[in-house]
This record gives structure tokens, sequence and C-alpha cells, in this order.
């Protein structure tokens, strides 16, 4: 039905726009329920994130790309970065909540939220670049 | 800019801190929420409570920063109390099991009821 494709270039200050463009994207629609559109807000901006992260880490200026597609059946949204890759079966999982260790990890939870949060997320890295699906069925 | 910065209120109860958070917290933002969180622990109260009623959006940066703020206070035999009846953070608690690490209340006095108010912290 309606497609919006955003540029954003790869600094933190710009996760809010990502937001607020995905916002009204699906307000216009009306697609998803209120809680299922902040369940998909917070899953792209932890993507977002990433991909920000991949491209600073890595001294690249060139810009992440953010593309939402929304159809009768569902919304998708596309992040694409030209990071280094990472392989999602290696993240290390947190140490129990029962473990006071546990307090020694602040970060790590994104691609969790990411997975927890959506109807499907898909992570295709390679050594260049990452691209992550997240998909919402209406 | 479409950020909504996050604001800072603090107060002091008793021997405890008390700060109200509000608007987002993310990757661009959290870095302000830790060194509120630093400012006020460096004071040594026995107990600081993070009131989240008016955060509208908080990300795993924002929820990692908790995590260092229960650390900071369980190294300096304090407690952390996390204020928050929203069900979106509800939800993001439980998703991440954090609800099992921190101490969650639904409102502020809930959090305060076993707190004397008196003493300087």
């Amino acid at each position: 039905m309606s497609d919006v494709e955003i540029e954003i270039p790869p600094t933190f200050d710009h996760l809010a726009m990502v937001r607020s463009v995905l916002s009204h994207a699906l307000a216009a629609e009306n697609v998803l329920k209120q809680e299922r559109v902040q369940d998909l807000r917070l899953a792209v901006s932890e993507a977002t994130t990433n991909a920000i992260e991949a491209h600073r880490d890595n001294g690249l200026d060139d810009a992440i790309r953010i593309r939402v597609a929304i159809d009768d059946h569902s919304v998708v949204v596309v992040i694409v970065d030209q990071g280094p890759g990472f392989d999602p079966a290696q993240l290390k999982p947190h140490p129990p909540v029962t473990d006071p260790e546990r307090l020694e990890y602040e970060r790590g939870l994104g691609v969790t939220l990411m997975r927890r949060l959506t109807d499907e997320c898909d992570i295709d890295s390679s050594s260049q670049g990452t691209t992550v699906t997240l998909r919402m069925f209406r | 800019m479409l950020v909504i910065e996050p604001t800072f209120e603090v107060a002091r109860y008793g021997r405890w801190a008390v700060m109200r958070v509000s608007g987002e917290i993310d990757m661009a933002t959290a870095p302000k929420l830790r060194q509120q969180i630093q400012n006020v622990t460096s004071r040594n109260p026995d107990g600081l409570v993070l009131d989240l009623e008016g955060v509208e959006f908080i990300d795993s940066t924002g929820l990692g920063v908790m995590v260092g703020a229960a650390k900071r206070m369980r190294v300096a035999d304090g407690s952390l109390r996390i204020v928050s009846s929203q069900a979106h953070l509800s939800e993001l608690f439980s998703l991440t099991r954090l609800d099992e690490v921190f101490d969650l209340f639904e409102t502020l006095d809930d959090a305060l009821e076993d707190v004397p108010a008196g003493g300087a912290a």
C-alpha cells in the first residue's frame, strides 16, 4: 500500500527521528494496535542503534537506510548498514537473573528485544553489512 | 530534531533520593541518565527511587543504565526501587526478566511506604 524510505547519518541523535517517522507512517494507515506500534518502534530503534554503532565503531560515514513497507497483511521494516557484520548465533547469553553477575551486563539486550517484540525478525549479516528485517502482521 | 530531551528532577526523601525521569531514553540520551544517577549516588543515599512514570520511550541502553544503577546501589549497600505503572514498561521488564532483578512499584507512594521521611541524606 505504501512505502517510506529514509536515510540517516550514523549518529544516535537521529534515532528519535526514525521512531517519529515510523509512528507517523503507521498512524496514517492506522495499521497496528497502539501497543504493537510501541513494540515495533522499540525493535526498529534497537536495530537502528546497532546499525549506527556498526558504522561509528568502524569509521564509516555512510548513511543507514530504513524502509517501511505497509501492505494489507503486514508492516515490514528493513534496516540496512554497511558495517562489518556479526553472527547473531554467537551473541553470549546473559547470566541468569538470580546470579549477582547479571548486574555486570549493561548491554546486549537489543537483539533479544527485536526478536521478542516482533512477529518475525530476520538478521542477514556478512562482512559487507547487515540487513535486519522486522515484520508485524496486521 | 524531533528528540524529546529527557528531564531529571531529583528530590530528597529522608536518607533516600528520588529521581523523576521523563522524556525519551535511548542511545543518544542514556548517557545523561547515567550521569544524573552517578551524581545522585555519589552522595551515598540509603536508597534511590527512579520514577519512570514520565518516560515516553526507553530502549535496551536505558535498561542497561538501570542495571548499572542497581549494581552501584548494591555495592554501596543501598537499594534501588523503580516506579512505573506503564504497561509497556512492565512488558519490557518482563521480556528481559529484569522484573526479577529490580524492585518494581506501581506508585511513588508504594516505593516510599517503608522509607523513614526523617534524617538528612
